[in-house]
């Protein structure tokens, strides 16, 4: 076995596995709350269950849709398949296809159900913006995400989150126009409404579910900046791309960001301790200090002679 | 170990696979015969290089042992970036089993020093018997141990018909990759002069 010197990181691996053990735990206790409270509501987890699927299949072209991409051919784009066609062949993965989106927000997306359907998009902006080693960094980064299959993984870790909020709504709107203590007549004398608990139960596992899929989200992007940088074999490369696009997004106004995350509003709440911020909980991303820090420890792991 | 490595995010370089290579100079002489194509004698090695001082070190020791190898072999043996920042090493000798060795050296330290994940591809020249231009070269890729044939023509064309006949001329000798998709091209070549 040839070794490498690019070695995985344990932790990253463990804390996305306790992640997923406890996004797991939460959807078993909320099946069996609904359960035990014998409600009907478990129709509205087959709507969801059914729109995630359809989200989930025709992901590649909701994206391409909605960031307003189309997809550009190797004449069209000599530069870009080039790169792409040698990530692929040094990771040795399917070639996805590329799209360009029309928009001065330097930015980059991949996504589709699989591999064999997987696109890779970037921004007009992006392509402006970057050099060639750092437009690779970026594209690296985003094949990880393909390779990594996150389409599929963030699609079923956030169901939970949507049934929840599916569920609330319904039970809100149930228990308005039903009267939150109204329904009293058979069986069910003197006990809590069972809409009133399903609100309860609900809104707590929007909450808890959300928290839990964000951290994995930001898991996701840790990993995939770290096999970008092994696959490049240049971190720093990675890390000169992220400070650009970021220091060009903060300047930028991101309004149209945010219109995608109505929820954003509430959460200017500051920061709780130096270093940690409520912010830091809630958003999809990790930090940039964060992303720069691990790129900074795989640059000098290289850098360490044989 | 495929479905744990996606879930969990992490996926490892893949090693290359360096030993197809030697089955090269038989597949030559099956292409002579088949489709007319002629070693040119020339082969170029692409490797992605890795920031840091140790890929700085294995750069150095490597571009020493092939002066060296060089001087033995009569090879001549120089570097060159070409512009998707890949390194090439070109290796030109009029016989095909040094330059077969001259790759095999390169892929060797690469992989010695820990370095074997940023191997790209490895590229022999051919072109057909006596004469002018029209080349069809043999690329080599690592991470799938596969063979694919590249006809490079004028302004980002390749000769597909040509490419074709060599798969059917190499069938059962060298292992050519099934996926027509993944038979990336790769324009300018460090040694192709008409292709420049």
């Amino acid at each position: 076995m040839a070794r490498t010197r690019f070695p995985v990181d344990r932790g990253l691996a463990a804390r996305m596995v306790v992640t997923m053990f406890l996004l797991g735990l939460l959807y078993v206790v909320f099946i069996g709350v609904l359960t035990a409270l014998g409600t009907s509501f478990v129709v509205v987890l087959v709507i969801a269950g059914g729109l995630l699927v359809a989200q989930y299949a025709f992901s590649d072209r909701i994206a391409m849709f909605s960031m307003n991409a189309h997809e550009v051919t190797p004449a069209e784009e000599p530069v870009l398949h080039g790169i792409i066609d040698r990530l692929c062949a040094l990771a040795d993965m399917a070639k996805p296809r590329v799209a360009i989106a029309d928009t001065d927000l330097p930015n980059a997306f991949a996504t589709g159900r699989n591999p064999d359907h997987a696109v890779v998009a970037v921004t007009a902006g992006l392509l402006r913006r970057l050099d060639e080693p750092e437009l690779e960094a970026v594209l690296a980064h985003e094949l990880s995400h393909v390779a990594h299959r996150d389409v599929m993984v963030m699609t079923i870790a956030s169901f939970l989150g949507i049934a929840a909020g599916l569920l609330t709504r319904f039970a809100f709107y149930s228990g308005l126009f039903g009267g939150f203590g109204g329904r009293r007549s058979n069986d069910d004398k003197g006990g809590t409404p069972v809409v009133l608990v399903v609100l309860i139960v609900s809104v707590a596992v929007y909450a808890v579910s959300f928290l839990l899929t964000r951290a994995l989200s930001r898991y996701r992007e840790l990993s995939a900046d770290r096999a970008a940088a092994v696959l490049t074999g240049r971190p720093s490369t990675l890390a000169a791309a992220l400070v650009k696009i970021s220091g060009e997004m903060s300047r930028i106004p991101t309004r149209d960001l945010r219109s995608a995350e109505p929820m954003n509003a509430f959460f200017f709440a500051p920061a709780l301790a130096p270093g940690f911020s409520i912010s830091s909980l809630f958003s999809s991303h990790p930090s940039l200090e964060r992303r720069l820090e691990q790129l900074a420890a795989i640059e000098a792991d290289l850098g360490r002679a044989a | 170990m495929r479905f744990l490595d996606s879930l969990l995010g992490r996926t490892k370089p893949k090693p290359p696979d360096l030993d197809a290579m030697f089955a090269i100079p038989s597949a030559a002489i099956t292409l002579e015969a088949a489709v007319g194509l002629r070693p040119t004698g020339q082969a170029g090695v692409a490797y992605k290089p890795a920031s840091g001082a140790a890929f700085a070190t294995t750069g150095d020791d490597l571009s020493q042992l092939l002066a060296l190898s060089g001087e033995q072999s009569g090879s001549t043996i120089r570097g060159h970036d070409d512009r998707f920042g890949y390194r090439w090493a070109v290796i030109e000798d009029p016989d095909l089993e040094d330059v077969v060795g001259g790759v095999h050296l390169v892929n060797r330290s690469l992989e010695d020093a820990g370095f074997g994940s940023q191997l790209l591809c490895s590229v022999f020249g051919f072109s057909p018997v006596g004469g002018s231009g029209r080349p069809c070269h043999l690329v080599y890729l690592y991470k799938r141990g596969t063979f694919y044939p590249f006809a490079p023509r004028s302004e980002d064309r390749r000769d597909n018909e040509l490419e074709l006949r060599v798969r059917g001329a190499l069938e059962g000798e060298l292992a050519i990759e099934p996926e027509l998709s993944r038979w990336f091209p790769v324009w300018g070549l460090p040694f192709d002069q008409a292709n420049r």
